[in-house]
């Protein structure tokens, strides 16, 4: 094999030439993929398999508050003693109690009307940045992207000052006669909506705008051209070639959300019911480390099982397309 | 002057006084921002004619086109679809379809659902739809191509679902934005024929855009030369090549000479002209441009100039230079002679046969010489 010259792209030019050409430029080429797996392995999987661990087991008050299961403490028979005494009765609990099975209901739901209004807010945003002139693009890009230089705990909180009763928004409705009585927003789902919507905005409109922006206009005018008055291009040509960054846009808000924890803290008050606060409660204030990985574990297939079936239907459409 | 009409087919309606033009721009202007695209430009085309605006990029066409499809609104004048004012009718309210310089075919859609597009907009019902489509897909032979998506197509595939796409809805009148731009030289060759017997069979008037000139002339009956926003000449494509109406037109269109110089002496039919050397030349076809002690260019096509090594013996005029470059291209020779006053002349000659008779290379003596009525005096 004689792949010299990849080899030397990889490589610096000087000494280490000749050791990276004897283990060839394949090897090279696949320690290129290793990182991004590498990645993956350290920070998904391993955690994920710690957290599986630790959601088998069964609390205890101890440091860290659980009875270890399927560890080498006791040598390779105990580990394989271990698989005798497995149990889920966390999940089974995750069964028993409603608790779980509303929280997690109630945080789909929140997350999939929140995911919508953010696409309701987000197209017509990125539709305009997508159109507007390309001299002020990246001024719209980078004014998309500046509320990340604030933390977001902030901003939230923020949304406090914003929403209350005595509130800046409830002060402007009410010094302009629009309403007499100030609205109750926050510490309802009114408020979370609205958190949501505004955390995650810029996720809808980056992935939205990417696809919007590489359309080719004349596609528009073919369709006016064809009798298509505009608003019926929009949904016959506009949207249809926006949907990747639609799916996009859309995960991204969405898988977020179930799990947001801090915008349902913060604005949606006690009475607000969502799997990330139970997860919370459940691992900070009930200390029940395996009750709360079992939760996550849940959580954690609910989001994925889903969207890699998604995947799948979509990849085999396009094989299909072919 | 003979006859320099359309050699093709018998079609000048723009030779008939009564003949009602179909397509009229009425001192079209059109301005974005500080820049005039369209400089009161006037422009009558006929039904059922195949007519090209030809011009370097830049010149205005495209935008005239556009104006035509109902994507720009002319700045002033007016423009007129058979008798009716196109101002503030939208484009998807025009009876005429644009083929798009990059296709813009919906990468979504199969090739039937694009073609079909259109016809499904007007409401047209279902069986009938299908019916023209297969009809638009046997016309451009594409039958088995039906179920694919535009970028599982060759380029040449796509222009012509392009093409289909836009006469599917049987338009008044085709506009084409550089319809052949995108395809390689042979196939354009080829799909130049194409268009011009599609454009027969259906009897559509078409206006092309085009900045490649043998394309227009090819297929054109008529050529709009434009510059600057402004219509140069309109005329057949043998009018535009042999008596084209100004220098500029002379210089756009194929190779030219140019022989300036001096009214020095007119009679009824001929004119002669002395250059600034003192070498004269004597031309036909001298026309209002000749008058007495004008400034004059005398144009002159290069196949229109005989090149030997002896000075012809009935030539009325012959002008001695030296070979200068020798190009041999196969099917004609291409010589640059330079005049023993300096200017370079180029001269054409057809290899009628395989072997020719006085040959002259590099550096040789030679005299070219041309028939009084070979070339126009222009204006200089």
């Amino acid at each position: 094999m004689s792949n010299i010259a990849v080899a030397d792209a990889a490589a610096p030019p000087t000494a280490a030439k000749p050791f990276l050409t004897r283990l060839g430029a394949g090897f090279i080429n696949r320690l290129v993929i290793i990182v991004p797996y590498l990645w993956l392995l350290f920070f998904f999987l391993i955690p994920f398999v710690i957290v599986f661990k630790i959601s088998l087991s069964q609390t205890a008050i101890a440091m860290p508050p659980y009875t270890p299961v399927l560890d080498f403490s006791d040598g390779v028979s105990g580990f394989f003693a271990g698989f005798r005494d497995l149990n889920f009765d966390n999940y089974v609990w995750l069964t028993q109690d409603a608790l779980y099975f509303k929280a997690y209901i109630t945080s789909l739901i929140i997350a999939a009307i929140s995911t919508v209004l953010t696409l309701l807010v987000g197209y017509p945003i990125a539709y305009g940045m997508a159109r507007a002139p390309a001299t002020i693009r990246p001024t719209l890009l980078m004014l998309v992207i500046l509320p990340f230089w604030t933390s977001f705990l902030i901003r939230v909180y923020a949304w406090i000052g914003i929403l209350k009763p005595e509130g800046l928004l409830n002060q402007l409705l009410l010094s302009l006669h629009i309403i007499n009585q100030p609205l109750v927003i926050l510490n309802t789902y009114t408020a979370i909506f609205i958190g949501i919507v505004y955390s995650y905005l810029p996720f809808m409109v980056l992935p939205l705008y990417s696809s919007l922006e590489k359309m080719d206009y004349s596609l528009i005018e073919a369709a006016k051209d064809l009798g298509c008055p505009p608003t019926a291009a929009f949904w016959k040509i506009t949207f249809p070639l926006s949907l990747p960054g639609v799916i996009a846009g859309c995960l991204l808000v969405f898988i977020p959300a179930v799990g947001e924890f801090v915008i349902p803290d913060l604005l949606g008050g006690s009475q607000t019911l969502m799997i990330g606060k139970t997860l919370w409660n459940e691992f900070f204030a009930n200390r029940d480390w395996p009750v709360s990985s079992a939760v996550a574990v849940i959580l954690l297939l609910l989001l994925t099982v889903p969207i890699m079936l998604f995947q799948q239907a979509q990849a085999r459409a396009q094989e299909q397309g072919k | 002057m003979k006859s320099l009409g359309s050699i093709r087919r018998d079609f000048a309606p723009w030779n008939d006084p009564n003949a009602k033009p179909y397509i009229q721009f009425d001192n079209v202007t059109k301005k974005f921002g500080d820049f005039t695209a369209v400089n009161n430009l006037s422009l009558t085309i006929f039904e059922r004619e195949f007519f090209a605006l030809l011009g370097a990029s830049g010149c205005g066409k495209s935008t005239l086109l556009r104006m035509l499809a109902g994507f720009e609104e002319p700045t002033a004048g007016r423009i007129l679809l058979d008798g009716q004012d196109l101002r503030g009718i939208p484009p998807y309210r025009r009876p005429v379809n644009m083929m798009f310089q990059s296709y813009a075919l919906f990468p979504h859609m199969t090739v039937e659902n694009n073609i079909a597009f259109g016809l499904k907009q007007e409401g047209m019902p279902k069986p009938d739809i299908e019916k023209r489509v297969a009809e638009m897909l046997k016309l451009v032979k594409l039958e088995q191509f039906a179920k694919r998506k535009p970028h599982q197509l060759s380029g040449g595939q796509r222009q012509r679902v392009a093409l289909a796409r836009s006469v599917a809805k049987r338009p008044k009148v085709l506009l084409l934005d550089e319809p052949l731009g995108a395809l390689d030289k042979k196939l354009r060759e080829e799909t130049q024929f194409e268009l011009m017997d599609l454009q027969q069979e259906l009897g559509l008037t078409f206006v092309v855009v085009t900045h490649d000139q043998e394309e227009a002339m090819t297929m054109a009956d008529r050529i709009a030369i434009m510059d600057k926003g402004e219509v140069m000449q309109v005329a057949t494509p043998a009018e535009v090549y042999e008596a084209p109406a100004s220098r500029f037109v002379a210089h756009f269109v194929g190779n030219v000479n140019m022989f300036e110089g001096k009214v020095a002496e007119r009679s009824a039919n001929t004119t002669r002209i002395t250059g600034p050397s003192g070498a004269q030349i004597v031309v036909e076809n001298g026309g209002a441009a000749a008058a007495a002690n004008a400034d004059i260019v005398f144009a002159i096509r290069p196949e229109k100039i005989k090149v030997s090594s002896k000075k012809p013996a009935d030539a009325v005029n012959a002008l001695e230079g030296e070979v200068y470059d020798v190009a041999y291209l196969g099917d004609m020779t291409v010589y640059h002679i330079r005049l023993d006053d300096g200017q370079i002349v180029r001269a054409s000659a057809l290899n009628a046969a395989r072997v020719t008779e006085d040959p002259l290379t590099w550096n040789d003596r030679a005299w070219v010489s041309f028939r009084p009525d070979a070339g126009v005096v222009l204006a200089r």
